[in-house]
């Protein structure tokens, strides 16, 4: 069974008509995409952007399992993002189709159709809305991980909740493998190896992170250690253990509400396990306690700023 | 139309055909002015009238036998066996000791917790016996009878209200929440109504798979009051989903009586806002529940559409063993429904055809009472399981995180062995 939920974002209806723009069109704080290196393993590829890439997913999933269906609010025209367009022309209106507007019943017709063993991918159209049961999350970085990670979740056994950053439906392109091929769920990706500091995100923060890494770098001559998280639940441990044990200094980074965020329960768990190694506290830099403001937004989000000032503090702690 | 037809599903089309067909001959017709609004098939009006409920009789109660056990004038007599009618009543009477039994094991605190079925047993075995064993079974938690009719034992039910070894539910859950894939009866969960949808999309699911079978969703009125049923009820709609929703309004929620739950008429008056055939009938007489559920089933397996059947009965024993109704009823009230039970009116119909006597009924409910007993002290006996399974089955594959919480307790618990309840379970590998 699984679950694909969207993550809200401001104005992200009314996106701008060039598509390779950066990130900093939609949103008050610039982000430099970077796009991902595929392995020539995976064989041909195509470019695409995240929308793209779920479309992609979701075209490959249903063709290969004629069990599965798509539903949810205004999916059958092709979605308001566009994720699911020409999948009703191609696998028929029983297959992907509109449901009325109800987020409670969407979560749970799909959960009524997994039970018959038929797989469901229900889509939420604004992640804001809902949060009813969820086993596994899951949240791609950018176009090749949103494939991989989402067949992933169609094909897992377990119900899924795959949050898309729709900041970087369009902005966020690159080569992604043409074929079928999936990312294991539950495993973390070391982005940039170091050896000073370790920063921790998931989602579009680690583009935010990436570009922390290089700077701190450049201006303190510190060598961070980037770790995209990709799954939140069942978090993977052990890559995040073994790089804090290294490093000795952790940083986590969401744009979520600090308190009882992921990077509180992240934290706890660094400060157990790597109780020895810590030369620093453990620092969370993530959104302030407060609904997700309009005209703030530049003030609220854990830009890259913060998180360079969190590397300044963490390196000079004592 | 012909290319539209294409899309559409002979029902909507016969509709948007009808329409158009209206639509053509008002505009015949000179100056007749039609809405031509998406959302609404109807016409003007220039009165200004609001549509008031009383408006509208309330939907009758079908039923076919009286409380004699006489089948009625007019009435359809399902014309069923000697043996599936003793069934019935075996069931019903089995279900009814069961109950008292262990209703009494929860006074005395050999179980945690239960929820008897008095004065719905009728509602259960009628709406079973009706549907095809392999149709897929959603319920509240009022249910047992259903899983009785089906063959669940009483091996199984008492072995979850203990939560032992034996217990298919590994003893997670509450007493009550059976389920039971062999019986295609999904696990009961006690957040209310959430099983609707989730009975819509099964039911989405089986028509997509072929099969001609449908989906059954039990639900008391209190629970119709949740936003879920309005999403399963609007879903199965839409969908066009073959699913039978079967409520049971026995007139409380716990405490709350039905003036404090609805307005309306009943649950049953919601259906045809919802664009289901709907019926409303008399919840202890068990052949109107038969025959009502077997038209049901029939139109949601041949037209692929939900049915809504409200059955009406009243709550004879208390909400559950956690509850007093006598604080907010009187005994009197309880009394007069005692006599119309379903289980009486079934034991005169079958005196009436001379299928059973009193010394069939006082040997039977000596058998029925030793088999129960005999279970019940089965139950008791076995161990609970084994304490690592609190950590299975959340996955399909225990994580490592979780893998690592089950060593802790391991540990821990073998260090401290003297303060946990280690001689109830079965040993730790």
């Amino acid at each position: 069974m699984s679950w694909k939920f969207l993550r809200c974002l401001q104005n992200a209806r009314f996106l701008k008509k060039n598509l390779e723009t950066s990130l900093s069109v939609h949103r008050c704080v610039s982000v430099q995409y970077v796009p991902d290196t595929i392995s020539a393993a995976h064989g041909e590829t195509t470019r695409m952007n995240l929308v793209q890439a779920i479309n992609n997913a979701l075209d490959i999933a249903l063709s290969t399992d004629p069990s599965a269906v798509l539903f949810g609010e205004d999916v059958a025209f092709g979605g308001v993002f566009r994720c699911s367009v020409e999948l009703k022309d191609r696998y028929g209106r029983d297959r992907v189709f509109n449901t009325p507007l109800s987020e409670q019943g969407i979560v749970a017709f799909g959960i009524g159709v997994a039970a018959m063993g038929s797989t469901a991918i229900a889509e939420i159209q604004f992640a804001d809305y809902i949060f009813p049961a969820f086993d596994q999350v899951v949240i791609p970085r950018g176009p090749h991980q949103a494939k991989g990670l989402l067949l992933s979740c169609i094909r897992d056994q377990n119900p899924c909740i795959f949050f898309e950053p729709k900041i970087l439906y369009r902005s966020a392109i690159e080569e992604v493998p043409s074929g079928d091929y999936t990312i294991p769920i539950g495993q973390a990706e070391i982005l940039l190896e170091g050896d000073d500091v370790t920063l921790i995100g998931y989602g579009t923060q680690i583009h935010v992170l990436r570009e922390v890494a290089n700077m701190a770098q450049e201006k303190f001559d510190v060598s961070c250690e980037v770790i995209d998280l990709r799954t939140i639940l069942p978090w993977d441990e052990e890559t995040v253990i073994n790089s804090v044990k290294k490093t000795g200094r952790c940083i986590i980074s969401h744009e979520a509400p600090i308190t009882m965020g992921v990077a509180a329960e992240i934290a706890a768990t660094i400060q157990d396990e790597c109780f020895l190694n810590l030369e620093a506290p453990v620092m969370r830099i993530c959104g302030y306690d407060t609904p997700f403001p309009h005209v703030f937004e530049a003030f609220y989000l854990p830009d890259k700023w913060r998180c360079l000032e969190a590397v300044k503090k963490i390196v000079n702690y004592g | 139309m012909a290319l539209l037809g294409r899309f559409l599903s002979p029902r909507i089309t016969k509709i948007i055909g009808s329409q158009a067909r209206q639509l053509s001959t008002s505009s015949s017709r000179q100056n007749v002015d039609r809405p031509q609004f998406p959302g609404s098939r109807s016409e003007y009006s220039t009165k200004l009238e609001f549509i008031k409920p009383d408006d509208f009789k309330g939907i009758p109660v079908y039923r076919v036998m009286n409380a004699k056990g006489e089948i009625l004038p007019g009435g359809l007599d399902p014309k069923l066996d000697k043996e599936t009618v003793q069934k019935m009543y075996h069931s019903m009477t089995l279900l009814n000791t069961m109950d008292r039994i262990l209703y009494e094991s929860q006074r005395q605190g050999r179980i945690s917790f239960y929820m008897t079925n008095y004065g719905e047993e009728g509602t259960h075995i009628g709406s079973a016996a009706a549907c095809d064993p392999q149709d897929v079974v959603f319920g509240q938690y009022r249910e047992a009878g259903v899983m009785m009719w089906r063959g669940f034992t009483l091996d199984q039910f008492m072995n979850q209200c203990y939560g032992n070894c034996e217990d298919i539910g590994k003893g997670r859950q509450m007493p009550v929440h059976y389920g039971s894939k062999d019986l295609n009866f999904v696990t009961i969960s006690s957040t209310l109504a959430t099983q609707m949808p989730q009975a819509a999309g099964s039911a989405y699911a089986l028509k997509r798979a072929g099969k001609k079978l449908c989906v059954i969703c039990y639900f008391g009125e209190g629970a119709a009051s949740e936003g879920d049923a309005h999403a399963a009820f609007n879903f199965a709609a839409t969908l066009e989903c073959p699913i039978i929703f079967f409520c049971r309004n026995n007139g409380y929620a716990i405490s709350t009586p039905t003036s404090d739950q609805y307005r309306g008429d009943g649950i049953a008056s919601r259906g045809a806002g919802y664009g289901m055939d709907t019926i409303r009938v008399d919840g202890n007489d068990v052949f109107g529940v038969y025959n009502a559920t077997k038209a049901a089933r029939e139109m949601c397996v041949k037209e692929m559409r939900p049915v809504l059947i409200e059955a009406m009965t009243y709550r004879i024993g208390h909400h559950s063993t956690s509850d007093d109704s006598s604080t907010y009823r009187k005994k009197g009230e309880i009394m007069s429904w005692d006599d119309q039970s379903p289980i009486h009116r079934l034991r005169n119909y079958m005196e009436n055809q001379g299928w059973w006597s009193d010394e069939q009924e006082s040997a039977w409910k000596e058998k029925s009472k030793k088999k129960v007993m005999e279970a019940f002290a089965r139950a008791e006996k076995r161990k609970k399981p084994n304490p690592e399974m609190l950590f299975t089955d959340v996955y399909d594959e225990m994580p490592p995180r979780i893998q690592k919480q089950m060593e802790f307790m391991k540990s821990h618990c073998t260090q401290f062995k003297e303060h946990y309840p280690f001689d109830d379970h079965v040993p730790m590998t």
